[in-house]
């Protein structure tokens, strides 16, 4: 395998598994937010359940 | 928007209409979209588009397509799905009342590719099969359109069954059904957070595999040596961008309408990410696999990896087959290459099936069990009536090749342009994104969807649409494709025309005035309120909890 084509694989793998790395990061810095009216519906497995209100 | 009366105040609503389904967290939102991201395109297009188009080289113009199209395209596809909270009918709908047809556009699209779609994760389990036995023998191109498919002479539809894909097909849309049937939560989602890792272990153990295989190194040196004189021609720029538009499932409407099933305080852009480069970290992984084990069929035969490598059905049941049969520890290899194509294909199939059921669920307003065997049932039984049969596969080749070239393109096309020109809805949907996400979209989002897209995507749809013309479709008929391939896409404009010409349902939740709630939408009204310096013309936003839900809140806007 070439000098060249060990580079570009090395940059390509870099920048691509890089990027999934920091978006990760980036959504471990910002937990989700749930609502309480959210969490009924989740709590019920997601499934289509009658409106609360 | 017109409502009932006993509609008409979300506080007040006391409709037995069902809430929409909701995915648990956004983990599993990350997952089943990763899992429908990730199909069989990337397995075995992306190896060939980056080998035929610079190696290297290529993945220059394939990063900036990823970073100013496919994820900016992922983006819009979350906040309109998010925004609106439907399926592409209703959401586009919401959007602009003229947009409905656009829905129903994306959704034709979807019943199209998954009544071939199934088969070919119909032809991946028998391979699986196959591959115990080495059944191709020496022969796997002989034996796969011969023993295995039994492949007419005559170009026609005709219903000459092949039991050894009639049965997987029925088992694969069983499957299918079974999932979907279950729901958002317990069907797609459960089968995600199975299948995506299940998936991942598979093709980094296949990859190791390969990479230990004499002359893999050979491949890799083939399709990452970079020629750096290709990046000044313009044809890699679109084939780049057409490979991140084809991966990544943007712009017929899944993304839409998996994005609807999510909190409304989701963080879209850093999922977004997430989504995006996962995609991308696959298909670089499949190339390696692939090419490390190109160069050991090239080694093996004595020949260059030029003459051996290929792509799509040519790779997955031609090449790998040979490869199977002439490497240590085969069997392995083709149980995980042919496994990793059973789930790729299953996750990205019931994505794209979802499509079809939450659009007739939104129009409807029937159960989620309802719905899906009023979809599932015709689907499955069109599938199993055209495609398992000795003219299956000529019929699978052009539906393809114009359902991806004239269907999805075209339909994304005609989306942004209404989007960013027509409607002028770009500016309002940067602003739902930027209200809940981490990362914020400057105006380069708009520019990157407003005027990139729609340039990359034309010059590809005159592109193939002159190629086509000029010289018809892969030595067939002129009546066969005429009739499957032309008369097919644009039966799709005309139908999704007369589909939204067809009335809601009065328990249809198109008749909600509050989609988000009021919690979010005074929040989200007040965040574009601080944030929104912008003054241009806006989206038609009817009924919508923006619009409706916050008193005084249009002449606030028109400040």
């Amino acid at each position: 395998m070439s000098a060249a084509a060990i580079v570009m694989m090395i940059i390509a793998l870099l920048a691509v598994w890089g990027g999934l790395g920091l978006a990760l990061l980036n959504l471990k810095w910002h937990p989700e937010a749930i609502d309480d009216e959210e969490a009924d519906v989740v709590a019920q497995g997601g499934e289509s359940v009658p409106p609360l209100r | 928007m017109s409502t009932s009366g006993k509609l008409r105040h979300p506080l007040l609503n006391v409709s037995a209409r069902p809430q929409r389904e909701m995915w648990s967290g956004r983990k599993v939102f990350i997952l089943a979209a990763i899992g429908s991201a990730v199909g069989l395109g990337n397995i075995w297009r992306f190896p060939y588009v980056a080998y035929e188009n610079g190696g290297g080289a290529f993945m220059i113009p394939y990063l900036i397509a990823l970073l100013t199209a496919g994820i900016p395209l992922l983006f819009l596809d979350y906040a309109v799905g998010h925004r609106f909270r439907g399926s592409p009918p209703l959401a586009l709908r919401r959007l602009h009342p003229k947009a409905e047809a656009i829905g129903w556009w994306q959704v034709g699209i979807c019943f199209v590719i998954a009544v071939y779609y199934a088969v070919i994760i119909a032809w991946a389990g028998m391979y699986v099969i196959f591959s115990f036995t080495t059944a191709w023998g020496d022969d796997a191109a002989g034996f796969f359109t011969g023993e295995f498919l039994q492949v007419s002479d005559q170009v026609n539809v005709g219903f000459d069954f092949v039991p050894s894909v009639l049965i997987p097909l029925i088992l694969v849309w069983g499957v299918v059904i079974t999932i979907l049937a279950l729901g958002v939560q317990k069907g797609i989602a459960r089968t995600a957070v199975v299948f995506i890792p299940l998936l991942l272990i598979m093709f980094i153990i296949l990859v190791v595999q390969a990479l230990f295989l004499e002359g893999a190194w050979t491949g890799l040196d083939a399709l990452f040596t970079p020629d750096w004189t290709r990046l000044g021609d313009s044809s890699i720029w679109v084939a780049a961008y057409g490979q991140i538009f084809f991966s990544l499932s943007v712009g017929f409407g899944i993304m839409i309408t998996y994005s609807s099933y999510l909190r409304r305080k989701t963080d879209l852009t850093g999922s977004g990410f997430v989504v995006g480069f996962a995609n991308s970290g696959f298909e670089i992984l499949a190339g390696i696999g692939v090419f490390a084990a190109l160069g050991f069929m090239a080694a093996a035969s004595g020949v260059g990896v030029d003459e051996v490598a290929v792509s799509g059905i040519g790779l997955a049941f031609i090449a790998f087959p040979t490869i199977i049969a002439q490497a240590p520890a085969g069997v392995l290899l083709g149980v995980l290459f042919f496994g990793s194509l059973v789930f790729a294909g299953l996750t990205s199939l019931i994505s794209i099936v979802e499509v079809i059921i939450a659009a007739v669920q939104d129009k409807s307003s029937w159960s989620r069990a309802r719905s899906t065997l009023v979809v599932g049932i015709p689907l499955a039984l069109i599938s199993i009536l055209l495609f398992p049969t000795t003219t299956g596969l000529n019929l699978l080749d052009v539906t393809d090749a114009f359902v991806n070239s004239f269907g999805i393109v075209a339909v994304a096309l005609v989306a942004v342009v209404a989007m960013s020109a027509g409607f002028s809805a770009l500016p309002r949907l940067r602003e739902h994104v930027n209200a809940t996400s981490s990362i914020r979209l400057g105006r380069s989002w708009q520019i990157f969807i407003g005027g990139v897209t729609p340039v990359v995507l034309g010059y590809i749809l005159i592109d193939t649409l002159t190629t086509r013309i000029s010289e018809g479709y892969g030595g067939l008929p002129g009546w066969f494709v005429g009739i499957f391939g032309w008369g097919m896409v644009i039966a799709l404009v005309l139908i999704a025309y007369l589909l939204s010409k067809i009335p809601w349902s009065h328990r249809s939740a198109i008749h909600d005035e509050n989609i988000h709630g009021p919690i979010l939408d005074a929040e989200l009204d007040a965040n574009i309120a601080t944030t929104d310096k912008t003054t241009g013309d806006r989206a038609v936003l009817p009924g919508t909890a923006a619009s409706a839900s916050v008193p005084g809140d249009g002449e606030r806007r028109s400040q």
